[in-house]
């Protein structure tokens, strides 16, 4: 592991995984559990789901516990929804699904036949970025960062909804969203400035 | 999570067939879903009812019918619902964030699990996900805990808003089983804990709840739902009043008291009903009202307060209506 983490060019994602997959490689090895399991349950089906991503048909063959923010990021590579709490409880993994914001952590992904998904990466057109985010670069609306693509999809939902109306509404309706580093004041900030635009 | 096999159904009778021994049903997923990651419930078997289409939000001869699987957003925004019962609005909205409210359906609303911290960590006993373990809350950490309806097995919340805001209009559900259809007052389908907290409400094996209804009640335009909590937005109540008053010539016809935060189960108050029935819309009336509010109350020794604030969060809903 030492080595591969100093190799040039293995990215942090590739190497994140590269371990992943070994410790999952270990874990079936050693944890006698997941046998355990099998034994008490019907062995592990798999269920095929055809759905729309950012505008493309897309068709997986998925174990059904898997949820939709595993789907988006382990299977579609579309990395940019984030994984916070993975226990609907902070708003990172926001995504839309139909038009309406969701939590992909809390969403399975074997239901998904036929449903449209906008992740944050199907928000910009090309290099054009969508209102609330050039909102969000103009604001500062982030520290860290990790939170934001959640800010982002709620707050472009917040906005169709018609839920910005003040200042008290908007912190009403991005309650779902929590930033660790304490952006709110920005992320306000921003909100408006998008609606104004919009 | 453990695994499991996976249907989805398209019909109730569909879904009722695929249902079995160790099934559960999907709807919204926020908390089977939840439940599942932390292995506090491992069904064998999930049937995904979201295609099911037990929709609608109706005006009926008798009252307001709401198909199980209408979202909490769209009740909550619903003109039929927000205009005659502000009550159940407020409590909609008030409840959980604008993502959880547009995943969240009614009928999983109102079967949503507790949060109490021991039920949710399979690492620590709990007497109604292992029966027999043990209640680690009676002693432990249990200032969000209730006063009310509790046991020596059993001290934990009932979490739903919603919930609270139905037993004060005094709603029936709608149920169909493999011995079809039935329907139950709320007030009757959660049990008290007791000795066997495991069994939670009245739903047989395999049952679904298919509606609910909101019996007509003209005067419930005057209504709302008064939420207490540790932050402002997305946090389950410490306390929660819902409260709805007919008032005539300045004094109070009738009234509809309840509460949540406080009780095992969404907990109706018939004595401060009456002790508002007859009397004149104003404080004095309303804080003699709740001064038995908690009678029989048995607090815990990190939620001493409970019992003062079940009493001041009613008042506060009264006044909020007498303005």
């Amino acid at each position: 592991m030492e080595e591969q983490s100093q190799d040039d060019g293995v990215s942090r994602r590739g190497f994140l995984l590269t371990s992943a997959a070994a410790a999952a490689l270990a874990a079936t090895a050693e944890n006698p559990r997941p046998a355990a399991a099998a034994a008490t349950a019907a062995p592990a089906e798999v269920v095929e789901v055809a759905l729309e991503v950012n505008g493309k048909a897309r068709t997986l063959a998925l174990d059904p516990r898997v949820t939709l923010l595993d789907a988006l990021r382990e299977r579609l590579d579309l990395t940019g929804t984030k994984k916070g709490c993975d226990r609907g409880q902070c708003g990172a993994c926001t995504v839309h699904v139909d038009g309406r914001r969701v939590l992909s952590c809390l969403t399975l992904a074997a239901g998904l036949g036929g449903k449209a998904v906008t992740t944050v990466e199907g928000l910009a057109e090309g290099d054009r970025l969508h209102p609330v985010q050039r909102a969000f670069v103009a604001c500062d609306g982030l520290q860290c960062g990790f939170c934001t693509p959640g800010q982002v999809m709620s707050a472009v939902a917040l906005i169709e909804e018609g839920h910005a109306g003040s200042e008290a509404e908007i912190r009403e309706y991005m309650s779902g969203n929590i930033c660790r580093c304490g952006a709110y004041q920005q992320i306000v900030q921003a909100v408006r400035m998008a609606k104004e635009e919009a | 999570m453990r695994p499991y096999t996976y249907a989805a159904a398209r019909s109730v009778g569909e879904a009722l067939e695929r249902a079995g021994d160790g099934s559960a049903y999907l709807a919204g997923g926020t908390t089977l879903v939840d439940l599942m990651k932390l292995e506090v419930v491992s069904p064998a078997h999930v049937v995904d009812i979201t295609a099911v289409p037990l929709r609608g939000i109706r005006r009926g001869p008798r009252g307001l019918f709401i198909g199980a699987m209408e979202r909490m957003a769209d009740v909550a925004g619903h003109h039929l619902v927000a205009e005659p019962y502000p009550v159940v609005a407020e409590a909609l909205r008030q409840s959980a964030s604008p993502q959880i409210r547009n995943m969240a359906t009614i009928g999983g609303n109102l079967l949503q699990r507790t949060r109490c911290g021991y039920f949710r960590d399979p690492a620590t006993p709990c007497n109604r996900r292992e029966p027999g373990s043990g209640c680690p809350a009676v002693d432990g950490h249990n200032r969000s805990h209730a006063i009310l309806g509790t046991s020596d097995a059993c001290v934990a919340t009932h979490p739903s808003d919603l919930a609270v805001a139905l037993t004060a209009l005094d709603a029936r559900l709608s149920l169909r089983g493999a011995g079809g259809e039935r329907t139950l007052r709320l007030a009757d389908f959660y049990r008290l804990p007791g000795g066997t907290p495991h069994l939670e409400n009245e739903l047989r094996p395999g049952e679904l709840i298919t509606g609910v209804t909101v019996p007509a009640l003209p005067w419930a335009r005057r209504s709302t739902y008064v939420k207490v909590r540790d932050r402002r937005s997305y946090e389950f109540a410490l306390c929660s009043a819902a409260v709805a008053v007919h008032v005539k010539g300045g004094v109070i016809r009738e009234a509809r008291v309840a509460a949540g935060g406080v009780g095992t189960r969404p907990w109706r108050l018939p004595a401060v009903e009456e002790a508002l029935r007859g009397r004149p819309m104003r404080t004095e009336t309303f804080e003699a009202a709740v001064a038995h509010a908690a009678d029989g109350a048995r607090p815990l020794a990190r939620n001493a307060f409970k019992p003062a604030l079940l009493r001041r969060t009613i008042v506060r809903a009264l006044v909020h209506l007498a303005g």
